[in-house]
């Protein structure tokens, strides 16, 4: 009798397959690479240990999800999802790239010239007129002090040296054309305003996926709608969007007249594309970049303020991307029939597959970002020659948001969208090479397996031997990211010490309030139609009414079961109050949010305040296949609003 | 915007010569051969690579009892919009149907001309072309809809290519599960989405429309009808 991996009985011919699987990675073993850290090196196993698929591109294999398949008892999220198979590459060969600076420009090279009211017959396509020069001119003056002129067009980009070079999509500030885009490097008090120009090619020459068709969001902007890049606001090449960003303190117009809460202070925001039912595959084609945003406090500069680590020496952003290559052609591919959720086989750093950064033995900032398109990720820092060690870091901004004070830890679980600054002090690991690792076992678009004891007396996902698999895997057996290699040679490091000195960013915002109003979100899946509330995007539908500086809660509610959502509300942060009516259990949870992971069967209670701005705002999960797929709703924020309960 | 200050606004960016060349290839798009060179070989590879992988030309049976093959009749160089139901579904495949009878109607004659709409059968061996002719009457389909249906094992492969799948294998059983999408597309340009069937019908034909010209789709931008222009300060500012 011949069992599989969840004690199933399955046929002789399945169960030579998987011999055949075993019998490929001795082979390779045998061909001198002689040891699992070997292969490691190569990047050429899986977060299962297992190695790289040989079958090339397979759509949903009869195999991977057989209709025959009794499966009793085993955990769904054990069935791997779409099988990826890119061509081999070559691990730390080539540095990790590090996004340049973005760029100002002379608001009069701007033609035509900006204009509060939407320029239609000029070009631009936005929905409203700017409310921040409207609302206030001497503190958002028009047009502001800094100015930027972005086209996005298609760029050549080498992601491995072992792949063909890549027609990609980017942002060119006029200096670099890039992908990721260039970082803005903007301040609290400086508003600025971004000229982006959809410069795209014609959609018949978009390589198989994307459509030249854009709206480019600032994830966790304190923006009036206008600027935020709603989903629906999308515009054709040849058009631009004037977008405004105040760079201005929640609360300013509103319980923290006339600065802002200082509390709310957002560091490490993203941009990226927004275009409604091809976010993913924009994005995934290169349409995100960084935005940095200092103030007196987190100033860039390690010798003032909270004497955080130097932007950009010190301060290095990482955008996180798996993704999948032809194995034919070695060309970048996406699966366009996928309503789950799709996982690369390929692991890219700021748009480098596997890349190497030579640091100095000292602290360094880093902004950790998950741009998806659906794996979370579980960071670990790995040193190859002690495998048991427990290498600490510092977590010290959840969403880019500091946390009260920093928060020592040996792992950090991210999902879609969502962000962590970490620091890492390099001293301890002088003269040595040591990895970024992700060890979460995700197998397919549901999210990552359930961690051992979730569900009592549930059987959960176990290995060829019977095994129970936990949700993370050893050291060294996940997928290694990054590869640091430390100089041996002391350096002055001006940065504070997180684990000596006493450390305090900004406290949490109150959150005792009575709300306005309580809603809730049940996210859902309708014979197969992913859901908020048995309902549907749609751009010509608004949902409710927030009333404009009220405080409301927010009960999101996970009727999808096994699956895992990053769910992502516009505008405003938020805190979460509670998940499944506890507290949130881990300290990096006890901060300020724009995407909560809404866990398998799971009722997570979030607290806002909406203020200062007007408009159009969506609420959706981050998972940008689901996102795609409808899982989003818009509403407003008006100066009555409603109170309707299930929106 | 006018023709003139397009120019204009192109030629301050210096994209002019860019877009002129892609409004031309826009015409020529939907039969995915204008390109040459380079760029249009690799166009093709992918679009090849994209058949291999989705689109397997297996033989089907419409609601006419006419013999179809999937690539070659129904999906090649077509924009299309693609579905899964069965006949005897009460659960939610009749809102499906009716929303997609609304979404022909308010498509009008572009339906069998540049939008072909096909629904296939997860329960092949009960919808026979004349059940499913049936089916169609009933609804008030009309000519450029097709239903489709075939040996059990081709349309499972088909479902399995579409995408019509959960990774749950309990819940993939159960095909109450694969009725509610609608995947658009335009296969020349391998441009591809999905909709809840169950979406507004003016919502699923706006999507369904992107497809016939993807660069050049424009929607007025919506804000919220009770919001003031100028939205006036809550509170006087000292400076303003």
């Amino acid at each position: 009798m011949y069992r599989n991996v969840f004690g199933e009985k399955v046929s002789k011919w399945r169960f030579k397959q998987m011999l055949n699987a075993a019998k490929n990675r001795r082979e390779l073993i045998a061909a001198g690479l002689t040891s699992r850290r070997d292969l490691l090196k190569m990047g050429l196993l899986t977060a299962g240990g297992t190695l790289l698929a040989k079958g090339g591109l397979s759509a949903r294999a009869q195999t991977a999800l057989s209709p025959t398949s009794k499966s009793p008892g085993s955990f769904n999220l054990c069935v791997p999802g779409n099988q990826a198979a890119s061509p081999p590459t070559r691990a730390f060969i080539e540095p990790l790239p590090v996004m340049p600076v973005a760029q100002t420009v002379k608001v009069s090279s701007l033609s035509p010239a900006p204009t509060i009211a939407p320029n239609t017959a000029g070009g631009e396509v936005r929905a409203a007129s700017h409310q921040a020069p409207l609302l206030n001119p001497s503190m958002f003056p028009f047009p502001p002090p800094r100015v930027y002129q972005v086209r996005q067009h298609a760029i050549n980009a080498v992601q491995s040296p072992d792949l063909p070079t890549q027609t990609i999509w980017g942002f060119d500030d006029g200096t670099h054309a890039t992908s990721p885009g260039p970082t803005y490097r903007a301040n609290y008090g400086v508003p600025q305003l971004v000229r982006n120009i959809n410069a795209l090619p014609p959609v018949n020459m978009n390589g198989g996926f994307g459509i030249p068709s854009v709206t480019t969001h600032l994830h966790n902007g304190h923006t009036p709608s206008e600027s935020d890049g709603n989903p629906c606001d999308f515009y054709p090449s040849g058009n631009f969007c004037d977008q405004y960003y105040p760079n201005v303190l929640a609360g300013f117009n509103s319980d923290h007249f006339p600065t802002g809460d200082i509390n709310e202070s957002l560091s490490t925001l993203w941009y990226h594309d927004h275009r409604v039912d091809f976010t993913s595959q924009n994005t995934y084609k290169g349409l995100l970049g960084f935005y940095c945003l200092f103030n007196q406090f987190d100033t860039g500069d390690e010798s003032t303020g909270f004497h955080l680590p130097s932007f950009p020496q010190f301060d290095i952003q990482l955008a996180f991307a798996d993704k999948v290559y032809d194995p034919s052609s070695g060309l970048l591919s996406f699966d366009l029939f996928n309503l789950d959720g799709i996982l690369g086989d390929k692991f890219l750093v700021n748009g480098k597959i596997q890349p190497f950064f030579d640091v100095q033995p000292r602290r360094y900032r880093f902004r950790l970002l998950d741009t998806g398109p659906s794996r979370f990720y579980e960071f670990f820092l790995t040193d190859p020659n002690n495998m048991g060690g427990n290498n600490q870091f510092f977590v010290i901004a959840n969403d880019g948001n500091l946390l009260p004070a920093p928060v020592t830890v040996d792992r950090v679980r991210i999902g879609v969208a969502e962000r962590v600054d970490i620091i890492i002090d390099f001293k301890n690991f002088a003269g040595k090479t040591i990895y970024l690792e992700n060890r979460l076992r995700q197998i397919n678009g549901m999210g990552p397996v359930p961690p051992q004891g979730f569900i009592p007396g549930q059987v959960e996902c176990s290995d060829a031997f019977g095994n129970l698999l936990s949700d993370t895997v050893p050291a060294g057996q996940g997928n290694l990211l990054l590869q640091f290699r430390v100089s041996g040679k002391s350096v002055n490091d001006g940065s504070i010490n997180p684990a000596t000195d006493h450390v305090m960013f900004y406290q949490l915002p109150d959150t005792t309030a009575a709300p306005r109003v309580t809603r809730t979100f049940k996210f859902d899946r309708l014979n197969g139609q992913w859901s908020i509330n048995g309902q549907f995007m749609d751009c010509n539908h608004f949902r409710f009414l927030v009333q404009q500086n009220s405080v409301e809660n927010w009960i999101l509610f996970n009727a999808t079961g096994d699956w895992t959502h990053p769910i992502h509300i516009h505008l405003e942060e938020h805190q979460i109050l509670s998940r499944n009516r506890f507290p949130p259990p881990l300290a990096v949870e006890r901060s300020r949010k724009d995407v909560t992971q809404l866990h398998q069967n799971e009722r997570v209670l979030l607290f806002f305040r909406f203020r200062d701005w007007l408009g159009k705002y969506p609420i959706h999960c981050h998972n940008v296949i689901h996102e795609d797929h409808a899982m989003m709703g818009l509403w407003n924020v008006q100066p009555q609003g409603d109170t309707v309960l299930v929106p | 915007m006018t023709n003139r200050s397009r120019r204009e606004f192109l030629g301050a960016l210096g994209m002019a010569p860019v877009v002129a060349g892609g409004l031309s290839m826009i015409a020529a798009g939907a039969t995915g051969a204008s390109l040459t060179g380079s760029a249009g070989d690799l166009q093709a590879q992918a679009r090849e690579s994209a058949r291999l992988r989705y689109f397997p030309n297996l033989s089907l049976r419409t609601q006419d009892d006419k013999e179809v093959r999937f690539y070659d009749d129904l999906i090649k160089g077509k924009i299309v919009t693609l579905n899964f139901f069965y006949a005897k579904c009460e659960d939610v495949c009749p809102i499906v149907t009716s929303n997609l009878v609304k979404v022909q109607e308010l498509l009008g004659d572009k339906v069998g001309r540049q939008v072909f709409m096909y629904s296939f059968s997860l329960k092949p061996t009960e919808d026979t072309p004349k059940a499913m002719k049936e089916y169609a009457e009933m609804h008030g389909v009309k000519p450029g809809w097709t239903f489709l249906t075939g040996k059990p094992e081709d349309l499972e492969l088909l479902r399995r290519k579409l995408g019509f799948t959960t990774p749950d294998l309990r819940a993939d059983k159960d095909v109450t599960n694969h009725t509610g999408n609608i995947r658009y597309g335009n296969e020349p340009l391998m441009l591809w989405g999905a909709t809840p069937g169950m979406a507004s019908p003016e919502w699923i034909a706006e999507s369904i429309e992107w497809m016939v010209q993807p660069d050049a789709v424009r929607r007025e931008h919506k804000h919220p009808e009770a919001r003031p222009d100028n939205p006036g300060p809550q509170h006087k500012h000292p400076a303003g």
